[in-house]
C-alpha cells in the first residue's frame, strides 16, 4: 500500500559505494560528536563486559540492614529497597540491555534483509504478499504490539528478544525492499543477469553489499529504540523476570521510594538516556555521511 | 477516489489481521482458558475446583472447539451484534469498559499532540531562524535529550520535581486541568523534540530557496517571510513526522497512564495483561490500533490535499 510513510522510506535509496571503507572511517574521524559517541559506546560496552569484575558488590546480594541508603563512599550511588548496591546493578544492567538489544537488532536485521530482498528482487506475488504483511506489522504501535506478545509469552530474556524482534523486523524489510528495487535497475546487476548469473549469486554479490550500509544506519538508530522498549516493558513488569537486573525494572522499584530515596529513580534513567543518546548521535552521523541530502530525522 | 477506496480496504484488512493476531496470541497461553475464567470467578477458591466444573465452563463458553472456530464465532458476534466479548474480571461487556475509558485516553493523546505541534513547530522555526546561534545550540542539545529520555522516566522526574518537591500539582487524579499537566508534558516531550528537529531541518532547507531570497531582497520583514512564504512549504515533512509520532504517543499512553493512574485504555490494557483478562486485552489493542489507523489516514489525506503533486494509485 502506498502512503506518505512508505513513500518517504522508499525515497531513501542513496547510492553508496563511494562512501564505503576507508572514506567512511575518515569522515567519522572528522566528526567530533561521532568520535565522542563512539568512545562512550566503547566505554559502555567495556563496562558491561567486565561488569562482574568492576562492580564493588554482588548485584543481587540482599542486605536489609543497609536498604535505601543515600549515596556514600561505601555505596557510590546508594542502595535499593533490598539493600542491593545500585552502582553494581546499573553496571550489570548495561549488560542486560546491550545484549538483548544486540540480539533483537541482529535478528531483525537478518529477517528484514532476507524478506526485503525476496520482495524487492522477485517482485510480483512474492512482493505483494510480503509487503502486505510488513504493512500490517507496521500499523501496530510498537510498544502495544510488544506488550501483547509479552502478555501471551510471559516474562523472560528469550521471550523479550523474540517479542521485540517480531515487532522490529518489518522496518528493515521495508527499507531493504526499497534498496533492492533501486539497485536492481543499475547496470552492473543487469550485466550480471545477462551474463547468466544465478539469483542467489546476484543477491549475495551485488545487492546485499550495496544495500547493507543503509540498513546499518537504520540498525544503529533502532538500537536506541530497542533499548527504550526493553526498559519500558520491564518498567511495566511485563519484560524480564524479577531477578534480572535491568534499568527499567530498577526505576519501577525505585519509584515506590521516591519521597525518601529519589536517587533510585534518577541514576538508572540517566544510564538509559546516555546510551540512547550515543546511538542517536552515531545513527544520525552515519546517515549524514552516507546521505548528505537527507531531510532530517523523519524515520525516528 | 480509487486511492481512497484502496486505503479503506487496507484499513479493514489490517483491523481483521490485528484481531486474528491478538486472538491467537492470547490463546496460546499455557494453562488453558477455562482455568483462567475460573480463576476470576472463584477468587481464592481455585484449589477446590473440580474437573467437572472445569468441563462445565469449557462447555458454556465452547472453549473446547478448535481456535479458528472460536475466532470465527468471535468475529461473527463482533460484526453482527457489536459484541466483542465480556471481561473475565469485571463481568461487564468489553465495549462498555472501552467506552468508559476511551475519553480519558483521547483527551490525553489529543492534548499531548497539540502541545507537540505547537511547541515543536514554533521552537523549530525559532531554532532555524537563529541557526548556529547559542539559543539554537541549546535547543538542539535539549531536543537530543528529549528524543532519548524514556517517557516514563520523564514522568517520574516531573513527579519528583513538581509534585513531591515543589508540591505544585497532585501526583494522580483525573478531571481537572492540573491533573492533566504532568501526564501531557511527560507524554509529549518526545514528540515535541522530534517535531522540532524536523521543523528546523525543513525550515532551513526552505529558507535557502531562491524565492525566499527574493522575498528578502524585496524587503519583507522576517516574520512575514516565515509565515507567508516559508511555513507552508516547510510543513510537509512535519506532517509526516506528526503521523509517525502518533504511534509513539499512543504507545506512550500505556506507561504514562499507568504511572499517573490515568483512567484510560492504556492502563486498562496493562492491568488486563497482568490479570490475563483476554477479551479486554483484545478490545484495548483493537481500539488503539483503530485510533492509530484513523490518524494515519487523516494525515495521508491532509498530505495529498496540501501537496497536489502527490497522487497515489
Amino acid at each position: 500500500m502506498d502512503n506518505v510513510f512508505t513513500n518517504k522510506l522508499r525515497k531513501k535509496n542513496f547510492s553508496l559505494p563511494e562512501a564505503y571503507g576507508s572514506q567512511f572511517v575518515k569522515r567519522v574521524f572528522q566528526r567530533k560528536d561521532m568520535l565522542f559517541a563512539l568512545a562512550a559506546l566503547l566505554l559502555f560496552a567495556g563496562l558491561s563486559v567486565f561488569a562482574p569484575l568492576l562492580s564493588p558488590y554482588d548485584p543481587n546480594a540482599i542486605d536489609l540492614k543497609n536498604k535505601n541508603l543515600t549515596p556514600s563512599e561505601e555505596h557510590i550511588l546508594g542502595t535499593d529497597y533490598l539493600g542491593r548496591d545500585l552502582l553494581s546493578r546499573i553496571l550489570i544492567g548495561a549488560r542486560t540491555s546491550l545484549s538483548i538489544a544486540s540480539g533483537v537488532v541482529l535478528i531483525s536485521l537478518f529477517l528484514g534483509t532476507a524478506t526485503g530482498c525476496a520482495a524487492g528482487y522477485y517482485g510480483g506475488f512474492v512482493d505483494e504478499s510480503i509487503s502486505r504483511v510488513t504493512d500490517i506489522f507496521l500499523s501496530f504501535p510498537s510498544v502495544i504490539f510488544a506488550l501483547t506478545i509479552m502478555g501471551a509469552l510471559g516474562a523472560g530474556v528469550f521471550n523479550l528478544m523474540l517479542a521485540l524482534s517480531i515487532v522490529h523486523w518489518a522496518k528493515y524489510a521495508r527499507m531493504m525492499r526499497g534498496q533492492v528495487l533501486s539497485i536492481k535497475k543499475q547496470e552492473f546487476v543487469l550485466s550480471a543477469i545477462t551474463g547468466g548469473a544465478g539469483d542467489f549469486y546476484i543477491i549475495r554479490k551485488h545487492i546485499v553489499p550495496n544495500a547493507i550500509a543503509t540498513l546499518f544506519v537504520l540498525a544503529t538508530i533502532d538500537f536506541g529504540h530497542v533499548i527504550l522498549s526493553i526498559a519500558t516493558l520491564s518498567f511495566l513488569g511485563i519484560g524480564l523476570p524479577a531477578d534480572v537486573p535491568e534499568w527499567g525494572a530498577m526505576l519501577s522499584a525505585g519509584k515506590e521510594f521516591m519521597r525518601t530515596a529519589p536517587y533510585q529513580t534518577i541514576f538508572p534513567g540517566l544510564a538509559i538516556t546516555f546510551i540512547v543518546i550515543i546511538f542517536s548521535i552515531l545513527g544520525d552521523g552515519m546517515r549524514d555521511i552516507l546521505d548528505p541530502n537527507h531531510e532530517g530525522g523523519e524515520i525516528d | 477516489m480509487k486511492y481512497f477506496i484502496k486505503r479503506v480496504g487496507f484499513m479493514a484488512l489490517t483491523i481483521f489481521a490485528v484481531c486474528a493476531l491478538t486472538f491467537f496470541l492470547m490463546n496460546v497461553i499455557p494453562g488453558g482458558t477455562a482455568k483462567l475464567v475460573l480463576k476470576h470467578t472463584f477468587v481464592g477458591l481455585e484449589e477446590s475446583v473440580t474437573d467437572e466444573q472445569l468441563n462445565q465452563i469449557s462447555d458454556k463458553y465452547d472453549l473446547d472447539d478448535p481456535l479458528y472456530l472460536q475466532f470465527f464465532r468471535w468475529i461473527k458476534e463482533a460484526v453482527l451484534r457489536g459484541d466483542i466479548g465480556t471481561s473475565y474480571v469485571f463481568k461487564k461487556p468489553v465495549l462498555y469498559l472501552l467506552a468508559l475509558r476511551l475519553p480519558a485516553t483521547i483527551q490525553l493523546a489529543m492534548v499531548s499532540m497539540l502541545i507537540a505541534m505547537l511547541a515543536g513547530v514554533s521552537l523549530g522555526i525559532y531554532s532555524a531562524i537563529r541557526e548556529n546561534k547559542i539559543s539554537d545550540h541549546i535547543l538542539r542539545i535539549v531536543t537530543l535529550f528529549g528524543v532519548s529520555m524514556p517517557g516514563f522516566w520523564v514522568a517520574l522526574l516531573l513527579i519528583l520535581i513538581f509534585s513531591l518537591r515543589l508540591k505544585l500539582v497532585p501526583v494522580t487524579g483525573y478531571g481537572s486541568l492540573e491533573n492533566l499537566l504532568l501526564p501531557a508534558a511527560a507524554l509529549s516531550l518526545h514528540s515535541v523534540a522530534a517535531v522540532m528537529r524536523v521543523t528546523r531541518t525543513s525550515m532551513l532547507e526552505t529558507l535557502g530557496q531562491e524565492y525566499i531570497r527574493f522575498a528578502k531582497a524585496k524587503g519583507l520583514p522576517l516574520w512575514k517571510i516565515v509565515s507567508r512564504h516559508a511555513l507552508k512549504n516547510a510543513m510537509l515533512p512535519v506532517i509526516t513526522v506528526i503521523g509517525f509520532q502518533m504511534g509513539g504517543l499512543l504507545g506512550g499512553t500505556v506507561v504514562i497512564e499507568k504511572i499517573f493512574a490515568w483512567p484510560g485504555i492504556g492502563s486498562l490494557l496493562v492491568d488486563s495483561i497482568s490479570a490475563r483478562d483476554l477479551p479486554v486485552v483484545q478490545g484495548c489493542v483493537l481500539a488503539i490500533v483503530m485510533m492509530f489507523l484513523f490518524v494515519h489516514f487523516l494525515v495521508d489525506m491532509l498530505y495529498t490535499h496540501l501537496d497536489p503533486r502527490i497522487r497515489y494509485g
